[in-house]
């Protein structure tokens, strides 16, 4: 009886398996059972194994076919397709910026970062923290204010930023820089740009510290680095960018080889910072230094901080529900459903 | 009647009071007419038919005054007394209705009355400090939002563009002098390599081909003897198996030792043999390991 048990053990899976692969010989006709249908779950998994590596096998030998398809089309093979993604599919968005635009020249030869790209003042920037800042959002102001040239550190102390605005507008700072704190580490900043200039909040995420990097060089000197802004195209995204840029004195000391990246993708903005040195022509090393740390925009506003009878220009809006996303910065509006 | 005693028989220590929370040192009164907030004989306010309390509403604060005249009619047992804003007058106030009162009411009601000021100025200012405002996370909201963070890192692919960026500047000349890479000339210097190096493998090659000539003639001549030498050697067995290549091997110990020279003479010898067993293999034959190490072999074939 034992023998004969085992042998029906090793026979059923046997069956199972050949109906399989006659059903898959026949593939024209649907299976006559499903996977799902048996009781035991050892065995259902077991099969359930099998189908997916038939799956796979089977889309290996696709694949294969394809490409041997191409090379024996060679010139004639119809082109490679390429994936969707997000940055394909965006809808095209109105508000991108033209760069030859007359009225978008004449809004920023007018607007309030003028002054800064006609030359005329030099960046200052202050560095505070909210109150009773803790080690890591202190260090990573220090770091910040080694990234940023004519930076200052200054505790808060307690004191309430719309006093703090008026005496650093007295001491001709340009830029206010409020990093916010949340259980021992930074999770907003505050931007704000000083002669009635547009007040910026962002959402601070994954910050990584100096000695957190993996391969960094030494310090960062005291050279003015370069400035890259990638991808802000959109109206609200041009006047980002120009904040970003209006943090960095306008000419750079190619001598210190070191460059800040702002990138902005999908409505993130990275924030890297490198030290570059050209191997040759066509080749470029770069070395991370510095922090790093990712800016998500959650509301810019027009004059300086006040954040009771200031005038939103824009806030991000927040859907519980995964209906629609909006990128509003980069190139095109994207709805995703 | 109104037996004091009797309620606080009952409800102080043997049966329940619904105002009583009771801890492990002490027992409080929840009843909001207490004076000390103490679950006490003297404190309770349904065990006492005279009972003075303040309290303070908006800002503003009252005495409340209850006498046992008044106990039949409940809706108008407490007599509410407006207190002055002013500190001392209120005390004076409170003196004043409380005249004759029992002394541990007097002394309690002031106590409670001075309390509840200073507290009230406290909270006048922190109104005109900054006060922080917690403001709730959604949960869910922040797990999307970091995971469209990692997706989006993964998408701009930073390192390229700032490569890409960086070598676009140089292309524009926005660096001016500093870099020397002029385009042209480095584009007509990188052909004259190339040409030069062909032109180099085009020689080495014929002069293999000779060597390939040389050798076969030489196989059936020197077949065991070079086979036994050769054996010896780890390294020469290690790299190639055949017989055949080792031969060539051997035939073109010097040819290659010189091109090998001739090619790399600024990289030191250790150097150079593997470097240059890299090279040749691109020419499809053979290379020597080490010059030094097949030296010995042409004197032992001549001993």
């Amino acid at each position: 009886m034992w023998s004969v048990e085992g042998g029906t053990e090793e026979f059923q899976p046997e069956q199972e398996e050949k109906m399989e692969k006659s059903e898959q010989a026949a593939a024209a006709f649907p299976p006559s059972f499903s996977v799902s249908e048996i009781k035991n779950k050892q065995r259902r998994h077991l099969m359930f194994m099998k189908f997916k590596q038939e799956k796979r096998k089977q889309k290996l030998q696709l694949k294969k076919k394809k490409k041997k398809e191409r090379e024996a089309l060679g010139d004639k093979a119809p082109p490679k397709e390429v994936p969707k993604t997000i940055e394909n599919q965006r809808v095209y968005d109105e508000t991108t910026v033209n760069p030859e635009d007359e009225e978008v020249a004449f809004d920023e030869g007018t607007d309030e970062f003028c002054s800064y790209f006609n030359g005329l003042t030099n960046p200052k920037v202050l560095i505070t923290t909210s109150d009773r800042p803790r080690g890591r959002t202190v260090r990573f102001c220090e770091q910040l204010a080694t990234v940023i040239p004519n930076a200052y550190v200054y505790y808060r102390r307690g004191l309430a930023l719309k006093r703090v605005v008026p005496q650093c507008i007295a001491r001709n700072f340009t830029y206010v820089m409020v990093v916010n704190e949340d259980r021992k580490v930074p999770n907003g900043l505050v931007l704000c740009h000083l002669p009635d200039g547009p007040t910026a909040h962002f959402k601070v995420s994954s910050v990584r510290l100096r000695k957190e990097m993996k391969r960094r060089g030494k310090e960062p000197t005291e050279h003015s680095p370069e400035v890259i802004l990638n991808n802000f195209s959109t109206r609200l995204g041009h006047s980002i960018g120009r904040l970003f840029a209006a943090l960095f004195p306008q000419d750079p000391q190619f001598v210190g080889r070191q460059v800040a990246t702002f990138h902005n993708q999908r409505d993130f903005i990275f924030f890297r910072f490198h030290r570059y040195i050209f191997k040759n022509e066509k080749k470029v090393g770069i070395q991370e230094l510095g922090p790093r740390f990712t800016l998500k925009l959650r509301s810019l506003q027009k004059g300086t901080f006040d954040s009771k009878f200031g005038e939103y220009e824009w806030v991000l809006k927040v859907s519980l529900s995964a209906v629609t996303v909006f990128f509003k910065m980069q190139e095109e509006l994207c709805c995703l459903i | 009647m109104q037996h004091d005693d009797v309620i606080w028989d009952i409800i102080g220590n043997k049966q329940f009071c619904s105002f009583k929370v009771k801890t492990k040192s002490q027992n409080f009164c929840r009843n909001e007419y207490n004076i000390t907030g103490l679950c006490n004989r003297s404190s309770c306010p349904l065990a006492n038919s005279q009972y003075a309390t303040i309290r303070e509403e908006k800002g503003q604060c009252f005495l409340y005054m209850k006498v046992i005249e008044r106990a039949a009619f409940p809706a108008k047992m407490w007599e509410k007394v407006k207190l002055s804003k002013n500190y001392e007058k209120a005390l004076e106030q409170i003196d004043e209705n409380l005249i004759y009162w029992p002394r541990f009411i007097r002394h309690k009601c002031k106590q409670r009355f001075t309390k509840i000021t200073q507290y009230l100025i406290r909270m006048r200012k922190l109104v005109l400090k900054r006060q922080r405002k917690l403001v709730p996370l959604s949960r869910k909201v922040e797990r999307r939002e970091k995971r469209k963070e990692e997706k989006a890192l993964i998408a701009a692919q930073l390192d390229n563009a700032i490569e890409k960026e960086l070598l676009e500047r140089l292309k524009q000349g926005t660096y001016g002098d500093i870099y020397n890479f002029p385009v042209h000339a480095f584009d007509r210097a990188l052909e004259q390599q190339d040409e030069e190096s062909e032109e180099e493998e085009e020689d080495e090659e014929e002069e293999e081909e000779d060597d390939e000539d040389v050798g076969k003639s030489e196989f059936v001549a020197e077949d065991e003897v070079e086979e036994s030498d050769l054996s010896d050697f780890e390294e020469m067995n290690k790299l190639r198996t055949s017989s055949d290549e080792e031969e060539q091997e051997s035939s073109e110990e010097e040819e290659e030792e010189e091109m090998e020279v001739e090619t790399k003479a600024s990289k030191s010898k250790g150097k150079s043999p593997a470097n240059g067993s890299a090279a040749r293999k691109k020419r499809a034959y053979v290379e020597i390991e080490y010059e030094q190490e097949t030296e010995p072999t042409p004197k032992s074939r001549a001993t």
